[in-house]
């Protein structure tokens, strides 16, 4: 009846129990505070249930908020461990750390930056495109909450049994039933699975919201960049998220029930594993940073009050990109064995794929030229930004020439390499469209200070913990070694990289902070649509938006929408009658909750439960396909809600 | 097409006379294999056409067309993935799958590692 | 007229995310394509292709499942016209002919199982049974949902939404023809040539 679940499954030492209580007391205080507050029958009508994109986009960014706490604590480990073991045994045992570096880049790349992508998507692309909604708003809200599904998986691996011990990518024969016959690389695998069908699907919504809700006159050519890099990478996402369901799921096979893709017997072939899971996973890094790009496309054009320079190569570049993100795979593993030939291809492929990149700068350079810069705090994250991305990318382009990454490769020069990319390019950018954005959504400005002092605390700490690892790779320090040799004489460089992610865990501090003081102090910042005398469509409307987003659809005549109507002094239209739009609904988290059951059953091996699972979620969508009546009518009166306001 | 059910037809009728063409191409065993593969590939390609066309009517989209966008964009994403896994795998195997008694034998012949 | 013109966009919307997701589909086979092409000579020193393909069974599901995409076709041309009656007439004919392909399959896979030619003997047998077996699933998935428009069709007739539903029941039937098109080539016919 229980599976494989026994109290064993509970956590056993101090530090995971540690994490295991931060997490349910976190869980707790939320719920005593909807408790006392009473405002649960609030939670369910005004969030839980609702089909609202800028609802939905929010609860994105709450999660990926909350793991990035989870990633961060997890580097906090590592960096600790790895500044004390020298010539010792540190404060963590060699199982611990493995898990926790699993963790650490599972939770960054598949919650944190993925949940951030979403939850942006949601909030900004109906509204700069000129529509309502997305395309599927149900299934919008189902993609939500698959994502949570595989949070809650991950997050609850920490309290009941382990996590994988793997790496964040699983590699076999280490994940096969073999040598790892725990618990840890089920919930890896299951976690993934669910949250990716939910990136499917997103991915699928995204698409066609943009080719087919723009706004009458947006064609594709006067589309904000962002949208281009939004459809640049929601079409990675189509294309490449198929390849890691397949692959997940012939692992799982080989796992439950004795199938031999990847053993190293019987004919498996554990090499074609690394071959797909990095054809899904090269792809996964852009769909990550041409969002990114996209976000600094908006914030340099608004800061340097002029128009973005190179619109049509900043289009042809995304273009480029998404289509050599499929054929610069092979990079990630030039030292498996492939031979000259092949690694030549692929090596010259991944230089090729460097200079849109470069274009994309460039045209962000030539933007500022000649602009009335203004550097705000988004405008200081994109500073930060073309700095650490530029270096790393270099770096990267470095390691596409074979013979050196045959020298680096697996070393931490790499692991510099990809968390510039990823902190500098993706985090940064993040942080950007945050601070950027909070106003529309919120109704008032993010105080600029603290958001100074949180932007320089991050840089510093940022450049502290991964210069020397920069260095440490060229000395020959290997990725996730729980300890080393003193005569390797590697310490000094582990404690400044120490050093540099408390720095990093004061700028995260900061950000908290600086978001509690902006709420507290929201009355002296409150801010009308446009508070940054913005160029595209969201700044048209009210701050926050209203539900229905635009009362009458606008009508596009160029690029830069919003500017073009404030040139010429477009007025608004008023509007009185009804808009429909979707009816709030509570199935997206009931099918989470049997998906949930699919994977928490199949981990522990009660299938029973999986199966229960199972039908509930073709139940659950069966009552979905044969429901005919899914908006409600909204009345609106545009005059009467400008004077509500005012 | 003019009319729905004649596309339905004729696709039919082609698709199972090139079922039965690659069936019989194997069956009859006459011709070499590599040329019976190309054969029946060609085949089961051109019935790929004919049912995207007649079954999926393909082309009869209004501007823009969107889905045949996206079907050449998954075209090529699966040619490159699948061929290109194919010559990975191809060389991965041929230097790094040896038998033991292989290994060993090279490692010999290089004097040790 | 606007209501008309919301009804379309409505439509247009659902005909292209449901065409892309088939894409994404067509991916996802063909990584276990690839899967199967790489590991197919992993034969443990069990059976290959050659040893356990029969070539006039296959060649009988495939035709089952050639007649009910072609049915299916029929199903939708009916829709068009506004006819109830012949649109669940070429439904259930579609949903026999498809429980029948399923059918024979199963008795395929029962039979390899039986005589000790699971997928836990091979690479080879793992992948052919997940490729197949994959294709397998999505046909059962297919039938359930005729299952559920049949009822829809008996409830509410041709409304907007269930020709909507219809249409999209057709494009996913089609594409597993399509996908079954290259399981019969490379899979069986390809394994009985070498």
């Amino acid at each position: 009846m229980f599976g494989r679940l026994s109290l064993d499954a509970l956590p056993h030492d101090l530090i995971t129990i540690g994490g295991a209580v931060t997490m349910l007391g976190g869980a707790l205080l939320v719920v005593a505070a909807l408790t006392f507050f009473k405002r649960w029958k609030w939670l369910f009508k005004e969030w839980l249930t609702s089909l609202d994109p800028k609802k939905i986009g929010v609860m994105y960014l709450i999660v990926a908020a909350i793991m990035l706490l989870r990633g961060v604590g997890d580097a906090l480990l590592m960096r600790t461990q790895q500044a004390l073991a020298s010539d010792a045994s540190g404060i963590l045992t060699s199982d611990h750390f493995q898990q926790i570096f699993s963790a650490h880049g599972t939770i960054m790349i598949f919650f944190v930056a993925m949940g951030v992508i979403f939850g942006l998507f949601n909030l900004i692309v109906p509204l700069q495109i000129g529509s309502r909604d997305v395309a599927f708003p149900f299934l919008n809200s189902v993609s939500f909450w698959l994502f949570v599904v595989g949070f809650g998986l991950v997050n609850l691996s920490l309290m009941v049994g382990e996590f994988s011990a793997a790496g964040w990518l699983a590699y076999p024969p280490l994940s096969e039933l073999q040598y790892s016959p725990g618990v840890g690389v089920d919930y890896w695998i299951w976690s993934l699975q669910i949250a990716g069908v939910g990136s499917l699907l997103s991915g699928i919504n995204f698409f066609v919201t943009i080719l087919k809700m723009r706004a009458p006159g947006m064609t594709l050519m006067k589309m904000p960049i962002f949208i281009w890099s939004v459809l640049g990478s929601v079409v990675l996402i189509m294309f490449a998220f198929p390849i890691l369901t397949a692959t997940l799921g012939m692992l799982s096979l080989d796992r439950l029930i004795g199938a031999h893709f990847f053993t190293t017997d019987a004919g498996g072939n554990a090499m074609m594993y690394i071959n797909l899971i990095w054809a899904w996973g090269h792809p996964e890094v852009y769909i990550l940073i041409l969002p990114a790009f996209g976000i600094f496309s908006e914030v340099v054009a608004t800061f340097s009050r002029k128009r973005l320079f190179g619109y049509t190569s900043m289009v042809w570049a995304i273009a480029a990109i998404t289509f050599l993100s499929f054929t610069v795979w092979l990079h990630h593993f030039f030292t498996m064995g492939a031979g000259a030939n092949v690694n030549a291809f692929f090596g010259i492929m991944t230089m090729v794929i460097a200079i849109p990149t470069g274009v994309k700068v460039f045209n962000w350079l030539f933007t500022m030229y000649r602009g009335r810069v203004k550097f705000a705090t988004p405008m200081l994250w994109f500073m930060g930004f073309i700095v650490t991305f530029t270096l790393g990318g270099l770096a990267g382009v470095l390691m596409s020439v074979p013979a050196i990454d045959f020298q680096v490769h697996n070393s931490l020069f790499l692991v510099a390499h990809f968390h510039t990319m990823i902190i500098g390019g993706v985090l940064f950018g993040a942080f950007a469209g945050f601070t950027y954005w909070f106003p529309k959504f919120t109704g008032f400005k993010l105080n600029e200070r603290i958001g100074r002092y949180a932007f320089w605390s991050w840089l510093t700490g940022f450049l502290l913990a991964f210069v020397p690892l920069y260095i440490l790779g060229f000395m020959g320090a290997t990725r996730r070694l729980d300890h080393y040799d003193a005569s390797m004489g590697w310490q000094g460089l582990f404690a400044v990289a120490g050093v540099g992610v408390l720095f990093i865990g004061l700028g995260v501090a900061l950000q908290l902070l600086q978001i509690g003081y902006s709420v507290w102090k929201r009355n002296e910042n409150r801010v009308q649509g446009d508070p940054w005398d913005g160029r595209t469509l969201e700044w048209a409307v009210s701050s926050p938006p209203p539900e229905y987003n635009f009362a009458v659809i606008p009508e596009v005549t160029e690029r830069d929408a919003f500017w073009a109507m404030k040139q010429s002094k477009v007025k608004q239209e008023s509007f009185k009658g009804t808009l429909m739009v979707p009816k709030n609904s509570l199935l997206g988290l009931v099918i989470a909750v049997f998906a949930f059951m699919i994977g928490f059953g199949i981990v522990w091996h009660m299938f029973w439960m999986a199966g229960i699972g199972l039908v509930g979620v073709i139940v659950c969508v069966i009552i979905r396909i044969s429901a005919d009546e899914t908006e409600r009518a909204l009345v609106v009166d545009t005059l009467a809600e400008a004077e509500g306001s005012k | 097409m003019k009319k729905p059910l004649v596309a339905y037809v004729v696709g039919f009728i082609l698709s199972v006379v090139l079922t039965l063409l690659a069936y019989l191409t194997v069956t009859s065993h006459a011709f070499s294999a590599p040329v019976t593969i190309t054969l029946i590939l060609s085949f089961a390609v051109v019935q790929l056409y004919v049912q995207l066309i007649f079954f999926l009517h393909l082309g009869t989209e209004s501007r823009p067309r969107w889905r045949l966008v996206a079907l050449a964009f998954g075209v090529l994403v699966v040619a490159i993935v699948v061929f290109g896994s194919l010559w990975i795998m191809d060389n991965l195997n041929y230097n790094m799958m040896h038998s033991p008694d292989k290994m060993q034998q090279y490692i010999d012949k290089q004097g040790g590692f | 007229m606007e209501a008309e013109n919301a009804l379309q966009a409505r439509n247009e919307k659902t005909l292209l995310g449901f065409w892309v997701y088939l894409m994404t589909d067509v991916v996802l086979f063909a990584t276990l394509f690839a899967t199967y092409m790489v590991v197919r000579n992993g034969t443990n020193g069990g059976p290959a292709g050659a040893d356990i393909f029969n070539l006039q069974f296959v060649l009988v599901e495939t035709m089952l499942l050639l007649v009910s995409s072609f049915t299916s076709g029929l199903m939708a041309v009916a829709a068009r016209k506004g006819d109830i009656a012949q649109a669940i007439w070429w439904l259930i004919i579609t949903f026999t002919l498809g429980a029948s392909f399923l059918g024979l399959e199963l008795q395929e896979f029962s039979k390899l199982i039986s005589e000790n030619n699971s997928w836990q003997h091979s690479a080879f047998l793992s992948a052919f049974f997940t490729l197949v077996g994959t294709h397998g699933l999505h046909i059962l998935f297919g039938l359930l949902w005729s299952v559920v428009l049949f009822a829809q069709l008996v409830k509410k007739g041709l409304t907007n939404n269930v020709t909507r539903r219809l249409s999209l029941f057709g494009m996913f039937w089609h594409f597993l023809d399509v996908i079954w098109i290259f399981i019969f080539t490379i899979v069986y016919l390809m394994g009985v040539v070498s």
